[in-house]
């Protein structure tokens, strides 16, 4: 895909959105649902405009505890990974562990973490990092697991050490699969966050929600949700943009490079 | 060339391979005795699958041999012995890497500084003609072209043996030819060792000082040829009468072997 066609796919987003947000304004205006039940767009903005360092305040909050456990999981995650790749007891330890863990429901185990941790950004950070390392695990284990047996024997040839053979040959390797695995964990260490949010503290948009739900304010949650889309949004698509800087050797990546 | 076969290099003994499968145990190499002399350029030529690669990959101490033993400069393979350069059928470049640091990634495995190395390994890709492609990746080139730098980085260390296995088997003709002619210079200029593998019969008469040539598995060394061309051959040897020669002999044992079926 050439930059040009990914401005105009952007646009298409755009246009596809802005239309969907006329129709509901149009819908509204003619059925006039009562606001409790739907509000219109404008009503939302409206909202968002009235209050932007409340919304704002509250947002920053859920992206700190979002980033935060989205890099611990990576950091977690790529080691755990390498210790995966590394040990046969290491892979069937984490295997296990990240099975069960990933078949308990987190909303079930967030108040066992509140226990824990209290009703700080702790409880949040850890809810996101047990919802978002396990994709890292899994992709980055696979990556530096699917490398040409050819390139090892070139390096077994050339003596190289183990450790430059993951250095040099897996974990550039595994770079792409990285990638993918970060995509799917940001959102998840979002929703990590967001589910902290809901089940003790007085902080972050997954609160802001809450309360207004618990007061009948429609229009303030659906104006909550807007900011939570808008971040999991901005930060997918700063992921994306980083892949594209890292690896422009990428199959998915060299006919924007030829053209 | 009898002087060659003074000092070995290479000393295979009675070297067998099996490996398990499900269907039981296959004999890949069986008791296969082979010389190679310093300097020497020997060719491995047998139809696939008759062991050959396997063969290769015993003396770059990839693999041990179930049976029998192989010593490089006289001392047993267990692990990769020193000085050794590989290229494999394909190129194994790194998609991430530009051609140059594909070269240097050599240097980097053996735990030689990159910087010591750089230039020997831009003065390989100018000679090898890839001087202006340095800086791209492996994906940019062609298949010969990458084979090349491919080379390069075998060569790069300065190995005292390059082992090949069937390098030249995935490119056409003309390339063929060409790099042929490529690998013969650098055989004439370094008189490093080289075991060559390929089933070509022309390939390993045009480039071989001697052709070992195997039978199909289990693969047995049936016949060691000496090859009596004056070097340096250019392409027109493969028309002389003797060049033909050699290829009549080779086929001819082939038929034998039931490798290829006569039908002249």
């Amino acid at each position: 895909m050439s930059a040009r066609g990914r401005g105009s796919d952007a646009l298409g987003t755009l246009v596809v959105l802005a239309a969907l947000l006329v129709a509901w304004e149009i819908a509204v205006a003619l059925f006039a649902p009562p606001p409790i039940l739907l509000p219109a767009p404008s009503a939302i903005l409206a909202e968002l405009a009235a209050e932007p360092s409340y919304f704002g305040r509250h947002a920053l909050f859920t992206l700190g505890t979002t980033l935060a456990g989205f890099a611990l999981s990576v950091v977690l995650g790529v080691a755990l990974a390498v210790a995966t790749v590394a040990s046969r007891l290491a892979d069937r330890l984490v295997t296990t562990l990240l099975v069960v863990t990933n078949s308990l429901p987190k909303v079930a185990l967030a108040p066992l973490f509140v226990i824990w941790l209290g009703t700080g950004a702790a409880p949040k950070i850890a809810i996101a990092v047990m919802l978002a390392i396990v994709s890292i695990v899994v992709d980055v284990a696979h990556g530096l697991r699917s490398v040409d047996p050819d390139a090892l024997a070139l390096a077994r040839v050339h003596r190289a050490s183990p450790w430059a053979v993951l250095w040099k040959v897996r974990f550039p390797n595994a770079l792409p699969a990285l990638f993918v695995g970060m995509k799917v964990a940001v959102s998840f260490a979002l929703v990590g966050a967001i589910v902290g949010e809901f089940v003790a503290g007085s902080m972050g948009l997954g609160h802001v929600i809450l309360v207004a739900q618990g007061q009948f304010d429609t229009v303030r949650v659906f104006a909550g949700l807007v900011v939570l889309g808008v971040l999991g949004t901005v930060l997918f698509g700063l992921l994306e943009l980083a892949e594209r800087l890292v690896l422009p050797w990428h199959v998915s990546r060299r006919s924007e490079r030829k053209a | 060339m009898t002087d060659l076969a003074v000092t070995p290099c290479i000393t295979i003994e009675g070297a067998s391979k099996i490996y398990g499968s499900a269907g039981g145990p296959i004999r890949a190499l069986d008791s296969v005795d082979l010389v190679v002399a310093d300097g020497e350029f020997v060719a491995l030529l047998g139809p696939s699958g008759c062991g050959k690669s396997t063969l290769l990959r015993l003396i770059a101490g990839l693999e041990p041999p179930s049976g029998g033993a192989v010593f490089v400069r006289g001392a047993p393979v267990c692990e990769p012995p020193a000085g050794i350069g590989m290229v494999f059928q394909r190129d194994v470049l790194l998609d991430w890497r530009t051609i140059l640091d594909n070269v240097l990634l050599a240097a980097e495995f053996e735990g030689r500084s990159r910087r010591e190395l750089a230039d020997r390994a831009r003065a390989l890709l100018d000679r090898f003609g890839l001087g202006r492609f340095v800086d791209r990746h492996p994906w940019e080139l062609s298949g010969g072209m990458r084979q090349r730098a491919a080379i390069c980085r075998a060569l790069l260390c300065e190995p005292s043996i390059l082992l090949m296995d069937e390098p030249f088997g995935a490119l056409d003709a003309l390339t063929r030819d060409d790099l042929n002619l490529e690998l013969a210079r650098i055989h004439q200029e370094g008189r490093r060792t080289i075991v060559f593998v390929t089933h070509s019969i022309g390939e390993a008469v045009h480039l071989a000082d001697r052709v070992a040539v195997m039978s199909p598995s289990p693969g047995r060394v049936v016949e060691e040829i000496v090859v009596d061309l004056p070097r340096p051959r250019p392409l027109a040897v493969r028309e002389t009468p003797a060049f033909a020669a050699y290829v009549a002999h080779i086929r001819e044992l082939f038929t034998r072997l039931g490798i290829v079926r006569g039908q002249v």
